[in-house]
């Protein structure tokens, strides 16, 4: 104020406002006295009741699972769902005064109390008073010992949850993929942003690559306990969000068929839809059930699914690259027949062995097939036809076809996949540092030496042959159904349509056909009564593999045994690839799984034949009555017959009918048609540096060890 | 207090309280999110970098003379709202959160930014209008539009404690402007007759949760599981920090996640239960003596218009204070305000730097002469 004198004058006349500030100093002032008023009644008069209060408070937050999306197959049948299941938990900090506690439960759990207690510890990122569950999916005994002796064990906690559930098994398990608890690592990722310490999410296939949309979100469960941490009840619960569901491409049967059909072989089967991609069946061998996954794996178990050898937890039909062997006839056919180098009529002189660079490349027919043409030389799978044919091609021809048929590049499923490799005189150049051979191009043409290619790259080239030459992304995922019941469906992924004649394919193609149909052919035993199959059977050589590691058998020595199949010919509806390893012939050995996957498909296997007949007994069964009946299968099976679009019809029905809840709206996408161009030289495919390359694809996976080993008997150059 | 030649004069005191205040605040916010940010402290961080930039905007007010505010005051105001307006627009358009615009890494909250301009805006017209006697309610009804278009905007966001701060900012500097006895007494009458209609009104607009929040305030029982287990929760936390509070980072209520958005609208619980009444008197006190400073600064400003903008903004920073720390401690049903300063919030950070900056330089500029 007393400034003011000095400087007065100047300034405008704020008096007024001045003199009104007093009110507002008065609010200020009594809203601050209460407000300390009231603090000092909180902490300090009844400080020691709140810290009581505090010290005991007997609410525990339990995290809720969220239940994950329903995973269903193409006609609607639910193939990965939730199961209720017990849960125990234990909260250390409740049971501080008696010790004893842990040493009892371990014993109600059936396991070490060290092993309780490591398990304890290694939950050191939750926030105190949090239950850790230490059982999950406890048997209902395990559930009643811990009820009735509930007075002694303070801090322990059972809860039900819904666990993931997948109800067939092994059934497509390396498809699914398997969930388990959150690692550090993801912990750290934005992609798992806000998650507990104890989520499950996914780790391997479709639960991994759409973990997001069928995660859910955690919900929180409020437990009173009393002052000695027993459980009293459940106070408040916040529902979790349960996941949205994924429509899956695959077909419960074919599905079913190709997981029995390779039973205890190792090996893999993929169904694709030739049309549009769709991956109708997938199984690899030797599998897992991962069911056990989220339970907790022991330590053996976990030993055996992550260090055995065999790799049980790979996608054999992913990713597996073996070298294709005869199957690989198709590519080398088509690409004799754009190239001018192969035509139906001229032949070539098979006398069951073909001279180049002072050695004999052995045909598998010892006594020659004589005087051969193209067609028939697919049919019986003649290697000095293509032998032959391959030299006059060059590798770099061969290179380019195999590549426009999508050979030794990952299909873009969205799951973990190997590349393989279609060589050429480029790659081996830029890689490996040298020229090419001639001598190895004799190797290659029949599948052999550095071509790799995955069991689901096979099935596409089958496809795509006997589609017209268009190359599809597979989707093993068609659509999501959104909480709000809504639907969105995922367009089909077109790369693009290989430039080739279509006269020339329908040549390839009646080659498949023949392989399975005409006498001498090496797929008989793919041939169905009902419907025109093709094929081709291949035969990876295994030389003298995985020496010294004690496990060269004489069973490990036995060929790789390929299948390619597609059907029905005139309409293709499946395409098959079938690989069993150490399984000696194709023809014999992988026809049969083939053929069994495909009348699975097309519901004229055993089981749905005996469903027909049953139908067909019902003869005033009109197809309005039928399409109230309430059995997809039925109905399914119903639609095969009366052709593709009821059949389409079928299949949309039975999904809003039966399994799946109705569907308010479809939100379709537009119909993206990503384009790319077909590689002019595939040669010039690795993108990678070519070291990385190499590392990538002569992996330490030990799935193929195969693929740098010499690749026929003479050539020993190689070796 | 040194001064310049100018008359420009810097007060040491207010900005020894101001860096307490800021460090308590970010002592509080580590200690919240810790356990949340599993050791990465990526809340902190950001927080540090908002108040890095809010210390930016403080200098750059500093060191501007406030007056030239005067002259962009209704433009400020206006982007205030098209902001706004752009929020409501981008929620709708399925951004999901509505409250806030993306900048980046961080988001902005531009209904924070809001409470400044209109402050700005009132001010420049309280300033010009030349009522010195004080205002009938026909004269307020240019300046009552002007304070209700955000507010309305605010609330739909929904954010329903800032529409609530809007409208006691406004009352504030219409205390300070002055109105008309007579009018006040109608203005009163009217309001408490049409109290249960408007109530009615009101109550029937607001969502679920609002309604419980209230209903629940008072009754914390009638709902313990619910809502009022919040209020209950932090009642706790407060209560059982004592006298000398249980220490920092080791409040157990805090840490548990019992409290519901402990870094943010609850940050003066975890305060109060790790720091005790010892600690909370500290910083209440600090923001008594801002707030009080900044009253008088009210008093000493050099023109109407600094006048007005420093009442406007003690107003801000008062209302946030008081309904924060009120429904903390269980005597105001629970608003989501942030706490200014303390609570973790880029928006709110920036903006109430900014608005000291404004202050402080309304202060030292007190002795000015202005020719």
């Amino acid at each position: 104020m007393k400034y003011r004198s000095i400087y007065g004058g100047g300034g405008e006349n704020t008096g007024d406002i001045k003199r009104r500030l007093w009110i507002l100093a008065f609010f200020v002032a009594v809203f601050f006295i209460a407000i300390i008023l009231r603090l000092w009644y909180l902490q300090v008069v009844k400080g020691s009741y709140y810290r009581e209060l505090s010290e005991s408070n007997r609410i525990r937050i339990a995290n809720i699972r969220p239940p994950r999306g329903v995973i269903y197959d193409r006609n609607g049948i639910p193939l990965v769902t939730n199961t209720p299941s017990y849960t125990v938990t234990f909260t250390p900090e409740d049971a501080k005064k008696s010790p004893e506690v842990t040493g009892k439960l371990a014993t109600i759990l059936g396991m070490r109390e060290e092993d309780l207690q490591a398990l304890i510890r290694a939950e050191k990122n939750r926030n105190p008073y949090q239950p850790i569950r230490v059982r999950e999916n406890a048997s209902f005994s395990e559930v009643s010992m811990v009820e009735a002796r509930r007075d002694e064990l303070p801090g322990v906690i059972v809860q039900v949850e819904l666990r993931r559930c997948y109800p067939y098994g092994e059934f497509a398990a390396h498809a699914f993929g398997y969930i388990g608890k959150i690692t550090e690592d993801q912990q750290k990722m934005q992609e798992y942003e806000g998650l507990p310490s104890d989520f499950l999410v996914g780790q391997y296939g479709i639960e991994k690559a759409y973990d997001k949309t069928i995660r859910g979100e955690p919900g929180r469960r409020g437990i009173e306990v009393d002052a000695m941490g027993r459980q009293i009840r459940t106070v408040y619960t916040v529902e979790p969000v349960a996941g949205e569901d994924l429509l899956s491409t695959l077909d419960f049967k074919a599905q079913k068929a190709a997981d029995e059909a390779l039973g205890e072989k190792a090996g893999a089967i993929v169904a694709l839809d030739p049309q549009n991609g769709d991956v109708l069946a997938m199984a690899s061998r030797p599998g897992f059930d991962p069911n056990i996954f989220p339970i907790g794996l022991t330590g053996p178990e976990w030993k055996y699914l992550t260090q055995d050898p065999s790799h049980p937890l790979n996608n054999r039909a992913l990713q597996g690259t073996f070298p294709p062997g005869s199957t690989f006839k198709l590519a080398m056919a088509l690409a004799g027949l754009e190239t001018g180098m192969a035509t139906l009529d001229n032949t070539v002189n098979c006398t069951g062995g073909y001279p180049f660079g002072g050695r004999v490349f052995h045909c598998w027919q010892k006594k020659g097939h004589h005087t051969i043409a193209l067609h028939k030389a697919i049919v019986e799978s003649c290697d000095v036809y293509f032998y032959n044919l391959g030299n006059r091609m060059g590798i770099d021809n061969i290179a380019k076809y195999a590549s426009y048929l999508g050979l030794g590049m990952q299909t873009g499923i969205g799951l973990k996949e190997k590349a393989g490799l279609v060589p050429s005189s480029k790659w081996k150049k830029e890689v490996r540092h040298e020229d090419w051979y001639a001598g190895e191009t004799i190797s290659c043409s029949i599948g052999q030496g550095y071509v790799n290619v995955s069991p689901i790259q096979l099935a596409r080239m089958t496809g795509t042959i006997a589609n017209g030459g268009v190359l599809y992304q597979p989707q093993i995922v068609r659509g999501i159904r959104h909480r709000d019941g809504s639907m969105m469906m995922f367009p089909t992924v077109t790369l693009w349509k290989a430039p080739v004649k279509p006269e020339n394919l329908q040549i390839v193609k009646d080659g498949m056909q023949g392989v399975v149909e005409e006498p001498g052919g090496t797929g008989h035993a793919a041939k169905s009564e009902y419907y025109s199959v093709g094929g081709k059977s291949g035969t990876a050589q295994v030389i003298g593999m995985e020496k010294g590691n004690g496990r060269s058998g004489s069973k490990e020595t036995h060929d790789h045994a390929w299948f390619v199949a597609v059907a029905p010919m005139d309409n293709p509806k499946i395409a098959v690839c079938v690989l069993v390893e150490h399984g000696g012939h194709g023809g014999s050995a992988a026809a049969p799984l083939a053929k069994k996957v495909i009348d699975a498909y097309m519901r004229m296997d055993e089981e749905s034949l005996k469903e027909k007949a049953a139908l067909a007994n019902r003869t005033s069964a009109s197809a309005k009555a039928l399409a109230n009946m309430t059995s997809a299968r039925a109905k399914a099976a119903l639609a095969n017959r009366t052709g593709a679009k009821a059949k389409a019809l079928a299949n949309r029905t039975s999904i809003k009918a039966k399994t799946l809840k109705p569907v308010t709206t479809i939100v379709k996408k537009k119909p993206q048609v990503k384009k790319q161009k077909p590689p002019e030289k595939p040669a010039e495919k690795p993108k990678k540096k070519p070291a990385e390359a190499a590392a990538a694809d002569s992996g330490n996976e030990a799935l193929k060890p195969e693929a740098e080993l010499p690749p026929v008997e003479d050539n020993t150059e190689n070796r | 207090m040194a001064r310049d030649k100018r008359g420009v004069r810097i007060d040491w005191t207010f900005f020894t309280a101001l860096f307490a205040l800021v460090l308590a605040g970010l002592a509080v916010v580590y200690s919240a999110t810790f356990t949340m940010d599993r050791g990465s402290h990526s809340l902190f961080l950001k927080q540090v970098i908002w108040l890095g930039a809010g210390f930016i905007c403080m200098g750059a007010a500093l060191f501007t003379d406030y007056r030239r505010l005067e002259r962009w005051g209704y433009i400020l105001y206006t982007v205030a709202v098209l902001m706004l307006v752009a929020v409501l627009a981008m929620g709708r358009t399925g951004m999901g959160a509505q409250r806030w615009l993306p900048l980046g890494p961080f988001q902005f909250q531009p209904s924070e930014m809001a409470k400044l301009f209109l402050i700005v805006a009132l001010a420049k017209y309280f300033s010009e209008d030349g009522l010195y006697n004080g205002h009938t309610l026909r004269d307020l009804v240019k300046p009552f539009i002007m304070a209700v278009v955000p507010v309305l905007l605010v609330v739909k966001q929904p954010d329903l404690g800032t529409g609530l701060v809007l409208l006691f900012i406004f009352g504030a500097m219409v205390v300070a402007a002055g109105i008309k006895f007579k009018s006040f007494l109608i203005l009163a009458t009217t309001a408490a007759l049409s109290a249960p209609v408007a109530w009615g009104v009101f109550w029937g607009h607001l969502k679920d949760y609002q309604r419980k929040r209230i209903l629940v305030f008072l009754d914390p029982e009638s709902d313990p599981s619910g809502a009022g287990y919040h209020i209950i929760q932090s009642k706790i936390a407060v209560g059982s920090g004592a006298l000398a509070g249980k220490g920092y980072l080791n409040g157990t209520q805090s840490q548990l996640s019992f409290l519901p958005e402990r870094h943010t609208d609850f940050i003066f619980s975890v305060l109060s239960e790790e720091w005790g009444f010892v600690g909370s008197l500290f910083v209440i006190l600090l923001f008594l003596f801002i707030i009080l400073w900044g009253l008088e600064t009210a008093g000493q400003a050099k023109d109407r218009f600094g006048s007005m903008l420093a009442v406007g903004i003690v107003a801000m920073v008062f209302f946030h204070t008081a309904i924060n720390i009120s429904m903390t401690i269980g005597i105001m049903p629970v608003v989501g305000v942030p706490l200014p300063l303390v609570s973790y919030g880029g928006t709110s950070a920036l903006t109430t730097l900014a608005a000291l900056g404004l202050l402080a330089s309304v202060n030292m500029r007190r002795f000015k002469l202005f020719y």
